[in-house]
């Protein structure tokens, strides 16, 4: 008898509850965020400020890769869509097109500074410093031989690449294939190095997938070492093997600059003068972009926006420099502003 | 044992007798083995979880004096009243570099609680003395007695300053308990799981009303009502595969049914224990009917044959008895779904939501999101929340298991 009543008392509770489904309203005032996991930091990191001072609900931040956000982003208009997505690369013309299918026509794009990737190894090994051509040489699948024709890369060693360097085993760890560094990697350093070679540039006007094919695979010998998403790994297994290099994001370097230093690219340190003005070869812009209609419908959406461009936030000094942001310059960012500032208020 | 064999009159009338009990011996022996090793390695990852962790729950503080007349001056700014106590019991920082050092070895976020320590001790005295949180580098080396490879992002100004509190004794360690209530931050010193066990608590909720009530339900009819014919065969087997099923696959479910076609709120507790509601269903289902079928049947019969009807008979005489076994099922399902991440990513609880959950239908997060998510963070005092967070996992699922060991010790029949 006891039994039955609590049973029941259950059932009504789980009643009273997808009773109340249909009428709950959308948190209508929240700002979401979904995108690239390389702007999440710096996007939670002002999140968390706009929340703890505005008053408004704190956006919550999902880091989904730039590709999956852009899913969400152009899924359409309205209460249940997101507002804005984080990117580490601009927008393209494909899903600039998936968006405008969709209802989303007013896509405001705001850049909010730079990313450098760097090449790393432990502080306890000596300093290196290799060229585009060099990266290329050591981690690609395929490299041209001496004839120009594509041979399986044997290099062994970094001096097996260039004389020049060390006589140590290419060991490097590095992102996964969904990891938006290793996109702006493979693009940046590998392909820079990739074009260098005139066999393959010809190829690039003749067969463009071939090109790509080319620059953009990675070696599965082992030289390569695919350490999965966590940065910090790669930080402890640099710290235990002097021999081996990490790829990952400019701000885990400026963390752990007491465990790992960066090597040379094309003869330029890395540094955060070298990164904002371009000089430095792996460096990449990052954005968001955020959901114009969204702009009067979201009330918490324009003050977000505006505390993210703040000189507070992103300007020379701002608290995201400390968290690994390259700032633009003074120039840039003046002309940003004033073009942003009359989007937002249109 | 082994005496008594071997003057044992059998010894030799029953041949291979000693090989036998050598096979037994060397069974115990690897059997031991097997135990002790596992034994080693949990005790090695709860001991490794533990060491790393524990800090967690300590923050290390400084003492400060704030004079009088700086609280009647900035007394509504917290966060200039923070910069200028700084400066004041930091006499030598002078010039901007030297301020802005300053003001980094006070913790991100103290000036809350500076404010409410100065407003607790109500004294007029001409010098307030409080202890606020240090930032999240300082509070490392502290932890790890000033260990060089602590130092590295210290300035030559900075160590000078902290050999000083040190010799000043200004250094004290105080618990956190920031840590269990705040929710999540980007900054270590204010980050607490606080908003990841609340959305753990209220998604494990609606996972308990949902499956428990359901699940049962569903085990009492096919083990006692339903017909025996080809479709409770087919449904039978279609729940046992369920059981199976990757946890992924009821993400991706929950993303297409409830988000995109019921329309409920994305992040929500709500929608996150009906994704592991349909995840832990088939265990609970299967758990229950084992424990109806492990109720002797002369109970039910005896029911029957005194005139209960069918109904009355399952529900006044079996189920009492299978009570046990089957929230031993429905706790072991809910270990699981406390422990899951998969399912979630695709309705988008893995995220940085700040503020704790207050209803069903707020955006939240759960206990091994936050895990997962500090894991990744570049700020290294997030090692020691990682481990801290997965302390207070194990300690959920320790109070969980307990509460259904003592429950099924009450409700346990013997006959």
């Amino acid at each position: 008898m006891k039994f039955e009543i609590k049973k029941s008392a259950m059932v009504a509770a789980a009643l009273a509850c997808t009773a109340a489904l249909p009428s709950a309203a959308h948190a209508e005032d929240q700002v979401r965020i979904v995108g690239s996991s390389t702007v999440y930091p710096f996007s939670t990191v002002v999140a968390e400020r706009f929340g703890r001072t505005s008053g408004f609900k704190t956006p919550i931040v999902e880091s989904t890769g730039t590709g999956g956000g852009f899913k969400l982003f152009c899924a359409g208009v309205g209460s249940d869509t997101v507002d804005v997505i984080n990117a580490s690369r601009a927008i393209k013309s494909s899903e600039v097109e998936m968006c405008a299918g969709n209802g989303v026509q007013n896509i405001i794009e705001v850049k909010i500074g730079y990313d450098g990737i760097v090449l790393a190894n432990s502080n306890a090994a000596r300093d290196f410093s290799v060229s585009t051509k060099d990266i290329f040489l050591a981690l690609a699948k395929e490299i041209p031989a001496a004839d120009g024709s594509l041979v399986e890369n044997t290099n062994v060693t970094w001096s097996d690449v260039n004389a020049s360097l060390p006589n140590t085993k290419i060991e490097v760890l590095g992102p996964p294939p969904t990891s938006g560094t290793r996109d702006a990697f493979l693009e940046l350093a590998m392909e820079a190095g990739c074009k260098q070679f005139d066999s393959i540039k010809a190829l690039k006007s003749s067969d463009k997938n071939a090109y790509k094919a080319v620059c953009h695979t990675m070696r599965e010998d082992g030289a390569f070492i695919d350490a999965g998403e966590n940065d910090n790994l790669i930080v402890q297994k640099l710290d235990a093997n002097e021999n081996a290099l990490g790829i990952f994001g400019f701000s885990f370097l400026d963390q752990n600059s007491d465990k790992v230093k960066a090597a040379k690219i094309n003869d330029v340190d890395v540094s955060f003068e070298a990164i904002a003005d371009g000089s430095y070869p792996i460096s990449r812009p990052l954005y968001f972009y955020v959901k114009g209609e969204h702009l009067t419908s979201v009330k918490s959406l324009k003050p977000f926006v505006e505390e993210f461009i703040s000189n507070a936030a992103s300007g020379e000094e701002g608290y995201l420099s400390d968290r690994g942001l390259i700032p633009m310059g003074e120039e840039e960012r003046a002309e940003f502003l004033s073009k942003i500032t009359s989007q937002l208020n249109k | 044992m082994t005496d008594t064999n071997k003057t044992s009159l059998t010894r030799e009338s029953l041949p291979g007798l000693n090989r036998r009990y050598r096979a037994e011996r060397r069974f115990h022996l690897v059997g031991k083995m097997a135990v002790a090793f596992s034994l080693a390695f949990l005790t090695f990852l709860i001991g490794s979880i533990v060491y790393q962790g524990i800090g967690a729950f300590f923050q290390t503080e400084v003492r400060l004096e704030v004079p009088q007349e700086m609280i009647a001056e900035h007394g509504d700014d917290g966060f200039t009243l923070l910069r200028q106590s700084m400066l004041h019991n930091l006499p030598d920082a002078k010039g901007r570099s030297a301020r802005r050092e300053a003001y980094k070895m006070a913790g991100e976020g103290s000036d809350i609680e500076l404010l409410s320590a100065i407003a607790d001790q109500q004294t007029q005295a001409a010098v307030v003395t409080v202890w606020i949180p240090v930032s999240d580098d300082i509070d490392m080396a502290y932890k790890s007695d000033f260990a060089p490879d602590m130092l590295g992002s210290f300035s030559d100004r900075q160590k000078g300053w902290l050999d000083t509190w040190v010799a000043d004794d200004r250094l004290r360690m105080s618990f956190n308990t920031g840590f269990l209530v705040n929710g999540d931050s980007r900054d270590p010193e204010r980050a607490g799981i606080g908003g990841a066990l609340m959305g753990s608590i209220f998604t494990l909720v609606v996972c308990l009303v949902l499956s428990f009530v359901i699940g049962i339900l569903a085990a009492i009819y096919l083990e006692e009502f339903a017909p025996k014919n080809k479709l409770t065969a087919f449904l039978e087997v279609n729940i046992n595969n369920l059981a199976t099923v990757p946890s992924i696959i009821f993400g991706l479910l929950g993303l297409a049914v409830f988000l995109n076609t019921f329309g409920l709120p994305r992040s929500s507790a709500l929608v996150g224990g009906m994704v592991l509601s349909l995840m832990t269903l088939p265990t609970i289902i299967i758990a229950s009917r084992v424990a109806l079928q492990s109720v002797p049947p002369s109970i039910r019969e005896a029911a029957l044959g005194l005139g209960a009807t069918h109904i009355q008979a399952v529900f006044h005489h079996v189920l009492p008895l299978a009570l046990p076994g089957m929230l031993t099922g429905t706790i072991l399902g809910m270990a699981r779904a406390l422990g899951e991440t998969a399912p979630l990513l695709m309705i988008g609880m893995v995220a940085f939501i700040a503020d704790p959950p207050s209803s069903f239908m707020d955006p939240t997060s759960a206990l091994p999101v936050q895990v997962y998510l500090w894991a990744d963070s570049p700020e290294r005092a997030f090692a020691e929340k990682t481990s801290g967070a997965i302390i207070v996992l194990l300690l959920f699922l320790f109070v969980m298991n307990l509460t259904a060991i003592i429950l099924r010790k009450k409700l346990e029949k013997k006959w």
